[in-house]
């Protein structure tokens, strides 16, 4: 009977990643197709997304391995972009899943969509395979859709020229979405002043030298404000 | 095209921060609850980083030269003015990204 019940648990789980699954087909093209028209063989493609698995940061780091950046820029700019996950642990139900191996693979797909996923208060009682049926079969359809955008490309003509305006696209999205937390225009201002200094500085290291200094000047105005507090 | 090992170690580069980020908080949930100033930073992070990300990827953007800038422009509205009218991700995309392509793929053909 236990294999009854695992079955039926891996089928609620993609009941409950499907809808997230069909939101990530577009997404999933373009990324293939984005791979090959930036040079890169098609095979990276699924490489890419199987390995890194990390939507915005693939998309970003196409774009790095098609220049040529520096490892350690690959290396921080990761760092920055996925700092988020950090808090994915603070409400994941890793407790769930039971086995170092399992509990590998859990962490390493602990997706935005699979944090989103289970977010909710039942989801502390999931069963293990559940959890990762949740994550496996949204990682299944990830690396299937950025394979099949791969083939997509091969077949878009040269004269088609532009496609890699959906990355600044998915970043200005995210962007805004982003925003809404707060609704606060200081802090998008600072990074845009960032960004702006760092190219003046260098073009082709403005990337980690917008980071930096972005990071650096929220860090200072977090510590002014405490200070302020603790004086008043 | 670059070299294949590069590619990889990349790609593995990567891979092994965003599984750190992801793995080795579970490990240190305490301090993680109490900090505040990471509670700061994940609040104003987003937004701050996706902007320079935005602004990295049009950074070869010429602004004196017409078919350049003039593109880059018009697409960069109508993405941010489809997101704030209807707040769907997938279109907004598609409309900047269909625009853009349109223009630019005419001025390289005239130009």
């Amino acid at each position: 009977m236990e294999d009854q019940g695992t079955r039926d648990e891996v089928a609620a789980g993609w009941r409950i990643v499907f809808p997230a699954c069909a939101a990530v087909v577009p997404l999933g093209l373009a990324l293939g197709v984005l791979v090959v028209q930036s040079g890169l063989a098609w095979w990276w493609a699924p490489v890419l997304a199987a390995v890194v698995f990390a939507g915005s940061m693939e998309f970003l780091l196409v774009g790095l391995l098609a220049a040529a950046a520096p490892l350690a820029q690959i290396a921080v700019s990761t760092l920055l972009v996925n700092f988020r996950h950090v808090f994915y642990a603070l409400s994941f139900p890793l407790h769930r899943v039971t086995g170092g191996g399992w509990k590998a693979y859990s962490t390493f797909a602990l997706t935005d969509e699979a944090y989103a996923l289970t977010a909710t208060p039942e989801s502390v009682r999931w069963s293990r395979a559940r959890i990762i049926s949740i994550q496996a079969f949204f990682h299944l359809v990830w690396v299937s859709c950025v394979l099949a955008g791969a083939g997509l490309g091969m077949l878009i003509p040269p004269q088609i020229v532009g496609l890699d305006f959906a990355v600044t696209a998915l970043f200005v999205v995210l962007g805004i979405e982003a925003y809404k937390v707060r609704r606060s225009l200081p802090v998008p201002a600072l990074a845009l002043g960032c960004a702006i200094l760092a190219v003046l500085i260098s073009r082709e290291n403005m990337l980690l030298i917008a980071m930096g200094l972005f990071v650096a000047a929220l860090i200072c105005s977090r510590f002014l404000t405490v200070r302020r507090r603790r004086l008043a | 095209m670059p070299d294949q090992w590069y590619i990889l170690s990349g790609i593995l580069v990567a891979a092994a921060v965003t599984w750190g980020l992801r793995a080795i908080p579970f490990a240190m949930l305490a301090p993680l609850r109490e900090s505040e100033l990471l509670a700061y930073l994940e609040q104003r992070m987003p937004v701050g980083i996706m902007v320079i990300l935005a602004a990295y990827t049009l950074r070869d953007t010429d602004p004196a030269l017409i078919t350049s800038v003039g593109p880059t422009a018009l697409a960069l509205g109508l993405t941010i003015g489809v997101q704030l009218w209807r707040g769907n991700m997938l279109l907004s995309i598609f409309a900047g990204t269909a625009v853009y392509v349109i223009l630019a793929s005419v001025a390289a053909a005239s130009g």
